[in-house]
């Protein structure tokens, strides 16, 4: 019932976000609010893994990318397909890689983990890179439609409505984790795995939930990349900036609480945005460097942390 | 012998050249106290690990009421009735004492009275106050002393309901009195109908709990029996004092 409700409140925030952006009247807004929201799924999402259950995923982009080339193959072989159900089909197929991932993977603990991921996504852009239906090194471009398919309006108003909705839901997902059974599973993994066995928690099937589960909500944030882009190109699709945005996010916010990563790519992601616009793209990059490092120093637990002393 | 309750027959674990564990070989009733003493090094924490799950043994077989343990993992052992305490405590640092125990209560369920999986809070509450850290409830574990670390490890190990619980040194480190705080909540926990295996280098406490005494050197048992006979055995003395 708890739940129920804080996804109602969620709809009507989002709800609230979309009438602002409308009045606000500039494309640009939808544009940028897409990547901040996108950010906001992501790091939500990383959050399960990396911040619950304390194992660091390198390989955001992998399972970010998985999504987004799924995408492409669904719109050269079915194109009526609408884009919620490409997001589904991304999700599940990330979600899967995510839970072979975590079964090849999890018994590695600490960097060792974090090295493996990192490992995993340079094979998945290695396979793309050379896989010539999807492009291969050139790329693939995606025509989008002009209009939104429910509303008037744009189509990037679209995209940013899936992506609300998507933000909704993984970080209702999140929360709901965070305050169930399963939760206090994670976090016994987090502090001490040995221990956590000990007290009955299934520690492996576990940790595949949350790798899966992970994954899979990543792979969703990809998915309507291709129409945000209309290009897409391993190197971009695969960028490692994505991992490092979304590490760096949950750090800021505070990783115990699924508010923190909400927080941390709302900050994070709303300043990269104007960073990108008043100063230079390249800069963005450099902002996220100097955040992390004074929020490492002065609130190690993130802004939430910080605010809970 | 429908009344045991742990069954090792033939228990064997190296790690690599160094034999740990040798044809290792016990029966634990129902209800029992018993003491399991040896020097340091002689394979106890092995034997603890390997009957828990933690360690896959090379050799032989663990029966717990009357299943077979091998090949399950630790927590389908915990779930089963078996629990643990850690030699050096570790407590879910990130989790507040009230959760700590709450983790078993919520994953430890397979024979858990209904009363129990319906109110988890009221049965953390209980655990809690029978080791007199519920006014703590609310607080972390870095929070605590040496002995209230220990009573936490102790009420989490209680929390997942065992039949058998493994004490391995809980009152190490511990003052005289701390001693006897322990071994009394232990003496109470027997009383409610826990079996217990006490793993313990203070003579006076293991004396005073067991009902039986078992040795083990160089990880093979060398004397079980009665407390008082056990300890003037020539060999165990050997193994302690040196020969």
């Amino acid at each position: 019932m708890r739940n129920l409700r804080f996804v109602l409140l969620g709809l009507m925030v989002a709800g609230a976000t979309f009438a602002v952006a409308r009045l606000i009247d500039n494309a640009y807004v939808f544009f940028a609010g897409y990547v901040v929201l996108q950010y906001v799924v992501l790091a939500t999402s990383w959050n399960i893994l990396g911040g619950y259950t304390g194992y660091v995923n390198f390989g955001t982009a992998a399972f970010f990318a998985l999504g987004a080339y799924t995408t492409v193959v669904l719109h050269k072989t079915v194109p009526l397909l609408p884009l919620p159900a490409m997001m589904v089909v991304g999700g599940l197929i990330s979600g899967t890689v995510g839970l072979g991932m975590g079964y090849l993977t999890l018994r590695l603990r600490g960097t060792f983990f974090s090295i493996a991921t990192l490992a995993m996504a340079v094979v998945a852009q290695t396979l793309i890179t050379n896989w010539n239906f999807v492009g291969g090194s050139r790329g693939a471009y995606i025509i989008r439609p002009a209009n939104s398919p429910l509303f008037a309006g744009d189509y990037i108003e679209y995209l940013f409505v899936v992506m609300l909705v998507l933000a909704v839901i993984s970080v209702s997902i999140s929360r709901a984790i965070q305050h169930s059974r399963l939760g206090y599973g994670f976090s016994a993994i987090r502090d001490d795995e040995q221990a956590a066995e000990a007290s009955g928690v299934p520690t492996l099937r576990l940790k595949l939930i949350a790798t899966a589960l992970s994954g899979g909500l990543m792979g969703m944030a990809g998915a309507p990349l291709p129409y945000y882009v209309t290009y897409l190109d391993p190197a971009s699709g695969f960028s490692l900036s994505y991992a490092v945005n979304t590490i760096a996010m949950p750090l800021i916010g505070g990783t115990a609480t699924w508010l923190g990563p909400v927080i941390g790519a709302i900050l994070l992601g709303t300043l990269q945005q104007v960073a990108t616009v008043t100063i230079s793209s390249a800069l963005s990059l450099l902002l996220v460097g100097l955040l992390l490092v004074g929020f490492v120093i002065a609130a190690p637990k993130g802004i939430v942390g910080w605010f809970k002393r | 012998m429908s009344d045991i309750l742990l069954s090792v027959a033939g228990l064997g674990k190296r790690f690599g050249g160094f034999v740990a564990l040798s044809d290792f070989d016990l029966h634990v009733k129902q209800g029992d106290r018993l003491g399991l003493i040896g020097p340091n090094g002689s394979g106890k924490s092995t034997l603890v690990n390997c009957l828990c799950g933690t360690l896959r043994n090379d050799t032989g077989q663990v029966t717990f009421s009357g299943q077979k343990l091998d090949g399950l993992s630790a927590h389908q052992r915990t779930r089963r009735g078996l629990s643990r305490s850690f030699q050096l405590p570790r407590p879910f640092p990130t989790l507040t004492l009230a959760d700590n125990v709450r983790v078993p209560i919520l994953y430890a369920a397979d024979i858990k009275p209904d009363r129990f999986r319906a109110n988890p809070r009221q049965r953390c509450e209980e655990l809690l106050d029978m080791v007199g850290l519920l006014p703590k409830a609310n607080r972390l574990p870095t929070d605590l002393t040496q002995i209230e670390m220990r009573k936490l490890e102790l009420a989490r190990a209680m929390a997942s309901e065992p039949r058998l619980l493994i004490a391995d040194e809980a009152m190490a480190g511990l003052s005289h009195q701390e001693v006897d705080d322990i071994l009394a909540l232990l003496m109470k926990l027997n009383a409610q109908g826990v079996t217990i295996i006490m793993i313990e280098h203070i003579m006076r406490a293991v004396l005073a709990f067991s009902q039986r005494l078992v040795v083990l050197v160089a990880g093979r048992k060398i004397a079980d029996g009665n407390p008082t006979d056990v300890i003037r055995q020539p060999d165990v003395v050997a193994a302690y004092l040196g020969s």
